[in-house]
């Protein structure tokens, strides 16, 4: 396997708890303690009151596809094998919407609202990228 | 507040001009504004420039080679930027200067030079419109996000493919009689829904230009404008509203609710609503954008946009002629230029010198213009009386 050359994410005080906990294989989402709103992604404070008071959850991972692209044409030279991919809308059971891949069929086969599930990608040593797959 | 008018309109050629820098680009709209309205830039109080992209033009202050190149030192100069809706964004600071009694004529000049860079360039700039943070490791990029729009509006309403043609068709039908435009060519259908998948379900000639242009109107107060034109152009309403950045925070994909609020403002500034607007240009950067923006300006029911342009109900001899300039699919999208060529647009079809493409009767006239996938939304009014 070639080394990796697409873009990584970008960890700063904002995202760090969420891709730590990527790496360990969980979708975690934070719920601000003072008014209940659940939110992706993570930030130290809550937009609707601005609190710093969080907790965070653990997704279970499930959702539906809300909507996607099927990509044909790439802007960066590391999705040029990948075409064409799928980025999708999804929508956890919990809540929360994510941009991310669909893997794991035809991209033909990809219809808003199709149920899907978490799955891994391990892109390097330090990051593992949340993509999801058709289920039932 | 003071009542203000556009007395003078400029329109630069929009294309790949690869012959005129973003200062030459400038001066050609601001020159033949200036001629439009019979003013002397020695008479104008202060300018504002929508500019959305340093990067494009490679350039730290660009606004700054602007007034430099036309000599309007040393009066004030104001940099404004809203991404895609950039150029509303100065027409409405312009307007603020104005309308305030600070200033009696403003100059307001949209540009954007995009073809410094290529392509590819362009298109990754633009994905910055997005969130680059938590998006960019999943591979997405502009015309993706207008894609999830168009499923989902598809999935919800039974939008076609082809309904999203039809707007293509329509747009370079008009953009073939704007001298103006970037591209003066007609397409059919099946042309159209041939064209190369960009992102599915967006075709090749689903996306706008990437486009070199500016454009430049005169502002006037009430007192200023009775002196100057015979047919001034009178700003009655303006909306601005903004949304989240993050596509995945808005409630919905086939709306965008800034639009909606931008609207609802302008229309209740103007005292008028969606059944009195004779002529509108609206943010076309995909096709299925003009599609929505029919049922977010209340040009039809929401889920309806598909068979407005089916009936041909935006043509010019329709119930409401919607981008019959070419809009941004075919006269181009150079993106701080947009929003002040489409208030030409209107001024235009408000004096009755819109030529071929001319909406008969024109009184009350829109613009519709959206930043990035809709964190911002522009909607204004003009008015002939
Ligand atoms: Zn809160």
């Amino acid at each position: 396997m070639g080394e990796y050359n697409k873009p990584l994410p970008n960890v700063n005080d904002d995202s760090n708890e969420f891709w730590a906990g990527c790496k360990e294989h969980q979708l975690r989402f934070q719920k601000c303690k003072v008014c209940g709103h659940v939110r992706w992604p993570a930030s130290i404070l809550c937009p609707m009151c601005h609190s710093k008071e969080t907790k965070w959850i653990v997704s279970e991972g499930k959702g539906r596809v809300y909507s996607f692209a099927v990509y044909h044409v790439a802007y960066h030279p590391g999705f040029e094998n990948d075409l064409p991919y799928v980025v999708a809308d999804v929508e956890l059971e919990e809540g929360p919407r994510l941009v991310t891949n669909i893997v794991g069929c035809r991209p033909d086969d990809v219809k808003c609202e199709m149920p899907v599930e978490v799955v891994w990608d391990d892109v390097t040593e330090k990051f593992s990228l949340p993509k999801f797959k058709p289920c039932c | 507040m003071k009542r203000v008018a556009i007395v003078g309109i400029g329109h630069g050629k929009f294309g790949v001009r690869s012959d005129a820098s973003l200062r030459e680009l400038t001066f050609e709209a601001v020159k033949a504004c200036l001629d439009d309205a019979g003013v002397s830039l020695k008479e104008v109080d202060s300018m504002v420039t929508g500019i959305a992209g340093d990067e494009f033009s490679l350039a730290l202050q660009p606004s700054a080679q602007v007034h430099d190149y036309i000599g309007f030192y040393p009066k004030p100069n104001f940099r404004v930027e809203g991404a895609c809706a950039t150029g509303s964004m100065a027409l409405r600071t312009g307007w603020m200067n104005v309308a305030s009694g600070l200033a009696d004529l403003v100059l307001v000049v949209g540009v954007e030079k995009m073809t410094e860079v290529p392509t590819s360039v362009a298109t990754e700039i633009m994905g910055r419109g997005g969130d680059s943070m938590w998006e960019y490791p999943f591979g997405t990029t502009f015309p993706g996000y207008y894609a999830m729009m168009a499923n989902a509006h598809m999935a919800e309403y039974g939008t076609t493919e082809e309904q999203m043609a039809m707007v293509a068709v329509k747009n370079h039908y008009y953009g073939h009689l704007n001298p103006f435009a970037h591209m003066q060519k007609e397409v059919t259908l099946e042309k159209a829904l041939t064209s190369f998948t960009v992102a599915h379900p967006l075709k090749l000639f689903d996306c706008s230009l990437i486009t070199d242009g500016a454009a430049a109107v005169l502002l006037a107060s009430e007192e200023r404008a009775k002196t100057i034109s015979t047919k001034p152009v009178w700003i009655a309403g303006l909306g601005l509203a903004t949304d989240t950045m993050r596509i995945t925070e808005r409630e919905s994909l086939t709306s965008i609710a800034a639009s909606r609020e931008a609207a609802r403002i302008a229309y209740q500034m103007a005292g008028v609503g969606p059944a009195d607007i004779d002529v509108a240009t609206v943010h076309d950067c995909f096709t299925i954008a003009e599609i929505v923006a029919y049922e977010d300006l209340g040009f039809c029911e929401k889920g309806e946009g598909g068979k407005l342009i089916e009936a041909k109900e935006t043509y010019v001899d329709g119930r409401t002629p919607v981008n019959v300039d070419g809009g941004l699919k075919s006269k181009g999208h150079p993106l701080g230029a947009t929003g002040v060529s489409m208030a030409i647009e209107i001024t235009k079809q408000l004096r009755g010198e819109a030529g071929q493409r001319q909406v008969k009767d024109a009184e009350i006239g829109l613009t519709h213009n959206v930043g990035g996938t809709g964190q911002v939304a522009a909607v204004h009014i003009f008015r002939r009386e």
